[in-house]
């Protein structure tokens, strides 16, 4: 099949002068290859070294730019158009990192003071740093680095604002409920400030995106809440050799760190395996102090601004431990690990893998459990409780959480005490067990049914399900 | 190696640029190829592409306003012979900025524009090598005195080395 490509005027010296030329091939890449084999003089102006078309060099297929189509896969047929577009740019000044007057006037407090001045403001709005995660960590990182003026900020995330994040995530109002979390952030940091590039990214992280993502970021701020990602954006920062700023925070405890492999240890280094999956609650499971990411995200930014500008100590190779019960801070010294199975000597990893897997979640750890755990909704429960059916209620949560909201007749036993009081409980009963969200009490079935208990099923989506679909007057938290 | 543009077009191009002032200004110079010298016919404003808070030092044309217009240029049959842009209070003479954005071959024509009054008038071609660029004749047909001496002024700073 031929199919017509047309050529721009600046590259038409390198085709005898032809406007268009018609190539045989089945997708956008064959007629690249058969063109430029018959030009090869143009290759240089439209691909990289490494293969990769530049940034300045468009192709559309007809009217679509095959970036948002297969790429170079895109397949082509006879009537189609392939069109070589130049992005246009310039400008009138040099170099990237002009202040402006207003510019001079908003960051005066930092041009007055030596470690920072002039210099240092314009590496500022030359940086670029990624946010991954926009949540607790996430509201005080581009906060901070948009008042600071960094000059393009990436944000990754791909939820909606909901109410439970607001005692926390203060980049975000009340009437941002239910709102996607980056236009609510566009809208935050544009009035914090206009003078900045924010680029928003509304997906999640992934093996397949993320070192397209990362790449053109200087800076990666880790503000992540669960293992497969934390250990993706390592990956992604050491196979990039990009600086890793991370931080991670739990109930009243929080950590932060640098993991930059060029210069020290990284994640890996401290972690090269995950905990068992469930071992380590989530936030959403465990709870955290609001106040907590604010203390922990500002340190992560502080870092990302002393890596930008090149002065003081970096966390580079430390472990900051900050309890916010005893006010205390501690310091651990890492130590790379030669062994490392990324950033070592002999490194075992050398592209992404599958970090759902790698930490035992979904088809790993459904091959683990030997049986399903056995579920009911909570409209079929109510229904049976409505029906007068005899069945036992256990809730498993914490005494606090319990005081919250609770369904009535239901017994108390928290997860962690159950097996102490497993007594308490007959093995002819009926039992349903309960939780916030349902995923303690698949554990406590589990261990329930281990524990030779026949009759025992989880409540799928916990009170949180129980408050949706059943009593709205119930307090979600 | 010249470039000819019609006194109208030319005198337009400075108009688009003080519109637009303090922001930048881009748009498209349409016309005929003979030989090594380029003749345009029509300017082409475009939308500056750029965000709001930058345009004032960048300009941006999208690959879309590209293909709309090359597609305007062959049913006209005209051909794109390179762009123009302002810059605003400035001296018109490319940036670091132009250089590591430029395309081959084109002519980029700059208007620096001092506190709203067209001051100056340029137009340069990327060197082979892509380290510089080199400037290039504007020829105003008809010939008027006073436009000739103020685009061939010598230039203002030091960042005009590669004027010849
Ligand atoms: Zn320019
Ligand atoms: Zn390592």
């Amino acid at each position: 099949m031929a199919v017509k490509i047309l050529i721009p005027t600046a590259l038409r010296q390198y085709t005898n002068d032809l406007a268009s030329i018609e190539v045989v091939g089945e997708t956008v890449g064959d007629l690249f290859l058969a063109f430029t084999r018959e030009f090869p003089e143009i290759r240089k102006h439209l691909f990289l070294e490494d293969g990769k078309i530049r940034n300045f060099v468009n192709v559309y297929v007809n009217d679509d730019d095959i970036r948002h189509l297969q790429r170079s896969a895109t397949p082509v047929k006879d009537s189609d158009v392939v069109s070589i577009v130049p992005s246009v740019a310039g400008g009138s000044q040099s170099g990237d990192a002009e202040l402006s007057p207003q510019e001079i006037e908003r960051y005066s407090r930092h041009l007055i003071m030596p470690e920072v001045a002039v210099s240092g403001q314009k590496k500022l709005k030359a940086a670029s740093v990624l946010l991954v995660g926009v949540g607790g960590l996430g509201s005080p990182v581009s906060m901070y680095l948009a008042a600071a003026g960094v000059g393009r900020i990436g944000l990754i995330d791909s939820d909606v604002v909901d109410t439970t994040n607001l005692q926390r995530q203060v980049l975000y109002s009340t009437a941002d409920v239910g709102r996607p979390k980056l236009q609510a952030a566009i809208d935050r940091l544009n009035g914090i400030n206009p003078f900045l590039k924010i680029e928003t990214y509304q997906e999640r992280l992934t093996s397949q995106n993320a070192l397209e993502i990362a790449a053109s970021y200087d800076i990666i701020v880790d503000g992540t809440d669960n293992f497969p990602t934390r250990y993706l954006v390592n990956d992604v920062c050491v196979l990039l050799g990009k600086p890793n700023v991370y931080g991670s925070i739990f109930r009243f405890e929080g950590q932060a760190s640098v993991f930059y492999a060029g210069e020290g240890p990284c994640y890996r280094c401290l972690y090269p395996e995950p905990p068992p999956p469930g071992l380590v609650p989530s936030c959403a499971e465990g709870g955290v102090l609001g106040i907590l990411p604010g203390t922990i995200g500002m340190i992560q930014a502080t870092e990302a601004v002393k890596l930008i500008i090149g002065k003081g100590e970096p966390l580079i190779g430390r472990l900051l431990l900050y309890d916010a019960l005893a006010m205390t801070y501690r310091e651990l010294k890492l130590r790379k690990d030669p062994d490392c199975p990324i950033c070592g000597e002999k490194p075992t990893v050398t592209r992404l893998i599958d970090y759902d897997h790698f930490c035992g979640i979904g088809t790993a750890a459904d091959r683990r459990v030997p049986e399903p755990v056995r579920e009911i909704s909570v409209i079929e429960l109510n229904n049976r409780r409505s029906a007068g059916k005899e069945l036992h209620l256990i809730d498993v949560r914490e005494p606090h959480e319990f005081d919250i909201c609770r369904l009535p007749d239901s017994l108390l036993i928290p997860l962690g005490s159950l097996e102490q009081r497993i007594a308490e409980l007959d093995r002819s009963w009926d039992i349903v067990v309960m939780c916030r969200s349902g995923i303690r009490s698949a554990k406590a079935v589990k261990f329930l049914r281990e524990a030779g208990f026949e009759q025992v099923e989880n409540l799928k989506g916990g009170i949180l399900a129980w408050a949706d679909e059943i009593d709205s007057s119930l307090p979600k938290y | 190696m010249a470039l000819r543009i019609d006194e109208n077009q030319k005198r337009l191009v400075g108009s688009f640029s003080e519109e637009s002032y303090p922001d930048e200004c881009c748009g498209f110079l349409l016309g005929r190829r003979s030989g090594t010298d380029k003749e345009v016919v029509l300017i082409m404003p475009t939308v500056n592409e750029q965000v709001r808070t930058e345009k004032y030092h960048r300009f941006l044309i999208s690959p879309e306003a590209y293909l709309k217009c090359e597609r305007y240029a062959q049913e006209n049959e005209l051909d794109i012979l390179g762009f123009y842009h302002s810059h605003p209070d400035a001296p018109a003479c490319p940036s670091d900025f132009d250089l590591k954005h430029a395309w081959p071959w084109y002519s980029y024509i700059i208007v620096s524009v001092r506190k709203g009054q067209t001051s100056n008038v340029t137009s340069w071609v990327l060197a082979d090598d892509r380290m510089s660029f080199e400037g290039e004749v504007i020829e105003s047909n008809p010939y008027s005195p006073e436009e000739q001496d103020v685009a061939s002024r010598p230039v203002e700073s030091q960042e005009d080395r590669t004027w010849d």
